[in-house]
């Protein structure tokens, strides 16, 4: 039990994908415009990280490990995330449309995000066992929203500075994330 | 005459006027990841390029075979066969290089420049056009990458391409994922001044392969029409 908390404690404070690993910088600086939008994409991101974790389990031990096809993971991955939120987005719209009004604006936007490939990889790299993994992709999950979520109040604050023409726009608002950055740095050194 | 000046654009807009990095805004993500080291911005740029040029080609050839409606799968899947691939060759001749890549070389399959290049040229043009784009888009990046690398681990760890500096202090701040954000945006900036025109204000919605399937993107065009 304390294992999996360090996991999950790691997975979004110290080695938060965003800011410490640097995966997902485009929804990060995209979505990070409002509050609630960056909620709904962090929701999102979180939601099929998990989901993806455990297909990508499955498949990656029960497919390609017997037949001796690991070296197959990048693309087997890469397919099993796009169909699954290609279902992910036609389930919600049939069966839950309040739910798909909220996220699924985002989900489009997900199979390319490379923090969703990026944990179901760590996954099997690090040789985690389906419980820590599913821990770890929502730590990871739930870090990326935390990041977003502070991203977007620190970004409304930069927008109403007085700044030079040429750092206006995306150039303030990488320098903000470095401060941002800077912060989570504290976190370092918390597990020993 | 005009064909070859053509052809020549091809290759060149890439490397400074479209740069991927620097002005489209474009792969993000290993560039701030992998340039602690110059060396290493080199190696993943160059393994960008291998990827880009290659998938552009087999792109453009099988873009009258490819269905409209499930052409994103199918770039994705041309991609992530060259990205196998160069794990595989580098992992053999350069095992030094594959382990500080690391999990960003496996990365490369969602980098939206190959993807973003495979939907707005290669499935529009024909391969020697194609694959002149993916030479000068791939060196665009390798060139931003390289520079980013040497700002960081010339400030950061006092050191140039493994040779010793010999600084007489150095800010490790730099090459810490803080100092990525930092020289990324510092590094933009100075393009914008050199360039003489505004930075761009939003990350690059516009140039992203999903744009038009994005209700996001779309939705605020529309807004920002309406306002």
């Amino acid at each position: 039990m304390k294992e999996l908390l360090v996991i999950l404690l790691s997975a979004m404070l110290v080695d938060n994908f965003v800011l410490s690993k640097f995966m997902g910088i485009c929804p990060f600086l995209g979505v990070s415009k409002k509050l609630d939008s960056a909620v709904g994409m962090g929701a999102a991101v979180t939601f099929v990280m998990v989901c993806a974790t455990i297909c990508t389990y499955v498949i990656y031990s029960f497919i390609l490990v017997p037949m001796e096809l690991e070296y197959l993971k990048t693309i087997a991955f890469i397919l099993i995330i796009a169909l699954f939120v290609q279902l992910v987005e036609m389930i919600l719209k049939k069966k839950v449309p309040s739910l798909y009004k909220s996220l699924g604006v985002y989900l489009p936007l997900i199979t390319t995000n490379c923090a969703v490939l990026g944990v179901t990889i760590l996954n099997i790299d690090n040789s985690y066992t389906i419980i820590q993994s599913i821990v770890n992709s929502l730590g990871a999950g739930l870090g990326f929203t935390l990041a977003l979520v502070i991203f977007s109040g620190v970004r409304s604050r930069v927008n109403s500075a007085d700044i030079p023409e040429t750092f206006k726009g995306i150039p303030s608002t990488l320098i903000a994330a470095s401060v941002v950055s800077v912060s989570f740095m504290g976190f370092a050194g918390l597990f020993g | 005459m005009s064909e070859k000046k053509g052809n020549l654009y091809e290759l060149t807009k890439g490397i400074i006027k479209e740069n991927p990095t620097l002005v489209t805004l474009l792969g993000m993500c290993p560039t701030l990841a992998v340039t602690t080291m110059a060396s290493n911005g080199i190696g993943m740029g160059l393994a960008t390029t291998f990827v880009l040029v290659c998938s552009n080609i087999v792109i453009s050839l099988l873009k009258n075979v490819i269905p409209k409606a499930v052409r994103l799968p199918c770039f994705i899947v041309v991609i992530a066969s060259f990205v196998t691939l160069i794990e595989f060759l580098m992992k053999g001749y350069l095992p030094a290089l594959y382990d500080s890549l690391g999990l960003f070389l496996s990365l490369i399959t969602v980098n939206c420049i190959i993807l973003g290049r495979a939907e707005a040229f290669a499935s529009k043009n024909g391969v020697f056009k194609s694959a002149l784009d993916g030479v000068g888009m791939g060196l665009g990046f390798t060139l931003a990458l390289f520079v980013m690398g040497s700002i960081r681990e010339i400030l950061g760890a006092g050191q140039w391409m493994g040779m010793d500096l010999n600084l007489p202090s150095t800010m490790t701040l730099f090459i810490m994922p803080a100092g990525g954000f930092f020289t990324l945006g510092v590094v933009i900036a100075m393009v914008n001044k050199i360039a003489n025109k505004k930075p761009p204000q939003e990350i690059g919605c516009a140039n992203c392969p999903n744009a038009k399937n994005c209700p996001t993107f779309n939705k605020e065009v529309t807004e920002g029409a309406d306002s």
